[in-house]
């Protein structure tokens, strides 16, 4: 594994990474009152540390509130961040400007959950498409014509089509339009957002299965972001848990689902409703909601919630750090071994019941 | 009652043949188009189907919250706690709505009013529907706030809704929901719009109240997990119709309706990986033009000739499971298989 300076340890961190983001922090402020005094900021991404891989999907899981979408934004630039970097094919996203800014917006695209919101309602489908190409200078004419009727093939749309307005679409073909709009330009790297969520079951499917064709055909990189565990599993290569802005844990699809270290991860999978009403797998109720990210929780900001039988004051004494538990699997918290906050530590700020392995969840079976 | 033996003890809810149809410049929209079920008292049914299938306004139609151009069309009817609901005067249909049927919607932020606490809305109900008195309404209100798992329900009592979570706000809506102590709630997609921890926590509630009052629930819902987890008994709708009807753990181990069948099969699953899903082709038509003969056999991989000419109607398949589907009669058809 390369080593990172200082004792940052990077989750997953790859030698030729497509996108590499570190220390990402997206802070909002909250102002109140007539004069907009500052009354605290909103830690929407606090201290991010990613690396994606050509060609890879990372898949990005929680809640709503956990920062997933803003993390999201952050790195297409379509919202500022406070700090950190972002590196997408070794250029600094986070100083370029003008003409050097669209030219990369290009290659980074994004697909969001509700197509219908996202497309003009008084702009045929065919020219949403031809949007990008005219923008960004692709093509023009006849030629321009041709690539929207191959695209809207390509995402299995009627050629035809083109000239018809979104309202006259379902939910299913509006998110294929979307995706071929995001095609358009030729990205090498798209962040789905939710893509899937707002369809039915029976379309789901069909988006999910052009998702993976399109990457396979034209080697795309994708960040799917979803609080639908499922179908993260079905989409990613490896995965990140967030919560409260954080990662909290960080794995391939196979280690995290059949093993999940996090409490809160094996809580969230635990929560998912089965589609087999014979067996009955263990649940973990988690108790109250999501916490504010304006003023989150001292120390580890899941232990207020968190069902660890060795759950003590070191918990809201110490932020865990994010540290490899065995080769490849990340996670956040300092009551499952192995972890560096030693026993001591612990103690010395109240800890009472030491680090013990917790699966209360057996997870997936493959 | 028959006169010998045990007693025939009719159904809570007795639906038959129920048509709601809206007049649409597009044509007639036949959302809801010869919906037949019961619901026995106490018991848990869910009713699951995809957007524009007409479970919603099934529903809505129970409560006689139809609006034009909708109507429930003659020949339909909805017998409740035995008198046809479609009989009774505007008035007497208040009393059973929130005394005898009561609803949960999906969106717990629009059906709370923003300038009122909620125990003021909560208490609100008791003072309409019962004209308790506003410190008995009150009290009472913050009792039931209590049951549906709310913590500290003197002082939470006094907030108003944007003050709360979306889950603390769904337990509101049940609070109020429950506080005439209805003999059948009605939940529409109640945790489609939470978190997945929220949503085991508000349908542990549902369970938990279901059982402890003894009511009957009609879940309807578009997640086959949520019907595997909470409903004794499922009603699959598509094209405004039901069809397949059946117990919960036969649906899911001996579905009979292709429809059925490709829902199970288009879900992602835990522990599935990343294998490649099976798909239903093509999407839900229009409800003003539904196909003839079988509503789902331009998507049906099995769909011949008798599909396009015949309706099917719902066939038993064995005792309490019935399936609206020519296979069910000709099973050999069954290995035919073909591209819609």
């Amino acid at each position: 594994m390369p080593h990172q300076p200082a004792g940052i340890q990077v989750p997953g961190a790859l030698a030729d990474p497509l996108l590499s983001v570190r220390r990402l922090t997206t802070h909002f402020p909250v102002r109140r009152g007539l004069f907009g005094r500052s009354a605290g900021v909103v830690r929407a991404v606090d201290g991010v540390d990613l690396d994606v891989a050509h060609g890879e999907t990372l898949g990005v899981v929680g809640e709503s509130g956990c920062g997933k979408t803003t993390l999201g934004r952050t790195i297409l630039r379509l919202e500022e961040a406070t700090a950190g970097s972002i590196r997408f094919d070794g250029t600094d996203l986070r100083v370029l400007r003008g003409a050097a800014l669209r030219a990369m917006r290009r290659k980074l695209q994004i697909i969001f959950q509700d197509p219908f919101s996202s497309l003009n309602p008084r702009m045929t489908i065919g020219a949403a498409v031809r949007e990008g190409l005219t923008v960004h200078r692709l093509a023009e004419g006849e030629e321009a014509d041709r690539r929207v009727r191959r695209l809207l093939e390509e995402v299995g749309l009627r050629p035809e089509y083109a000239g018809r307005y979104p309202h006259e679409f379902s939910g299913g073909q509006r998110q294929r339009v979307g995706i071929a709009r995001a095609l358009a330009v030729e990205p090498r790297f798209i962040v789905c957002d939710e893509p899937v969520s707002a369809l039915d079951v029976s379309v789901q499917a069909q988006v999910i299965n052009l998702l993976q064709d399109l990457q396979r055909d034209r080697g795309l990189t994708y960040l799917f972001i979803a609080h639908d565990l499922s179908v993260v599993e079905h989409m990613a290569d490896r995965v990140a848990v967030m919560y409260l802005g954080r990662i909290v844990e960080f794995a391939s699809s196979g280690m995290l689902y059949r093993e999940p270290l996090m409490p809160y991860t094996q809580a969230l999978l635990s929560a998912i409703p089965v589609p087999d009403p014979v067996t009955r797998r263990s649940r973990i109720v988690l108790s109250g909601d999501v916490p504010s990210p304006v003023n989150p929780p001292s120390g580890c900001v899941f232990h207020p919630r968190c069902h660890h039988p060795a759950r003590d004051a070191a918990c809201a004494a110490i932020v865990p750090p994010l540290e490899e538990k065995a080769p490849g699997h990340w996670v956040a918290c300092i009551k499952q071994p192995p972890t560096t906050v030693t026993w001591d530590a612990q103690r010395e700020v109240g800890g009472r019941h030491e680090p013990s392995r917790h699966l209360p969840v057996t997870g997936s079976t493959t | 009652m028959t006169s010998h033996g045990a007693p025939v003890v009719e159904p809570l809810l007795r639906v038959g043949d129920l048509r709601t149809w809206f007049r649409t410049p597009a044509g007639i929209a036949r959302a809801v188009d010869g919906v037949s079920f019961d619901v026995r008292a106490g018991e848990t049914v869910g009713m699951v189907g995809e957007s524009g299938c007409g479970k919603t306004v099934t529903a809505l139609s129970l409560l006689r919250l139809i609006e034009p151009p909708g109507r429930i069309e003659p020949g339909s009817s909805i017998r409740f706690e035995g008198r046809d609901l479609l009989t009774l005067s505007e008035e007497e249909m208040r009393r059973v709505r929130g005394n005898r049927i009561a609803m949960v919607f999906q969106e717990p932020m629009t059906a709370l009013n923003p300038v009122f606490t909620i125990g003021d809305q909560v208490a609100e109900v008791a003072r309409v529907h019962d004209g308790a008195s506003r410190r008995a309404a009150w009290q009472r209100a913050v009792d039931m706030l209590s049951q549906v798992g709310i913590p500290d329900p003197a002082e939470r009592a006094k907030s108003y809704p944007h003050q709360l979570s979306g889950g603390m706000r769904q337990r509101v809506l049940i609070a109020m929901a429950l506080m005439m102590n209805p003999s059948l709630l009605i939940a529409d997609e109640p945790t489609t719009a939470l978190d997945v921890t929220i949503q085991a926590q508000i349908l542990e509630l549902l369970a938990d109240l279901q059982q402890r009052l003894g009511l009957a629930v009609l879940l309807i819902t578009h997640d086959l997990g949520v019907v595997a987890e909470f409903a004794a008994r499922v009603l699959v709708m598509y094209g405004g119709q039901i069809v397949e009807s059946t117990s919960t753990r036969e649906l899911f181990a001996d579905p009979q309706h292709p429809y059925t069948r490709g829902l199970l099969e288009a879900m992602p699953r835990l522990g599935q990986g990343r294998n490649r899903l099976t798909v239903i082709p093509g999407s839900v038509p229009a409800p003003t033009h539904w196909p003839s003969g079988c509503r789902f056999r331009d998507r049906c991989p099995h769909a011949w000739d008798r599909c396009a000419s015949e309706p099917p109607p719902a066939y038993p398949y064995s005792p309490g499971h019935q399936a609206r589907c020519h296979l069910v009669v000709e099973p050999t058809r069954l290995s035919e298989q073909h591209t819609p």
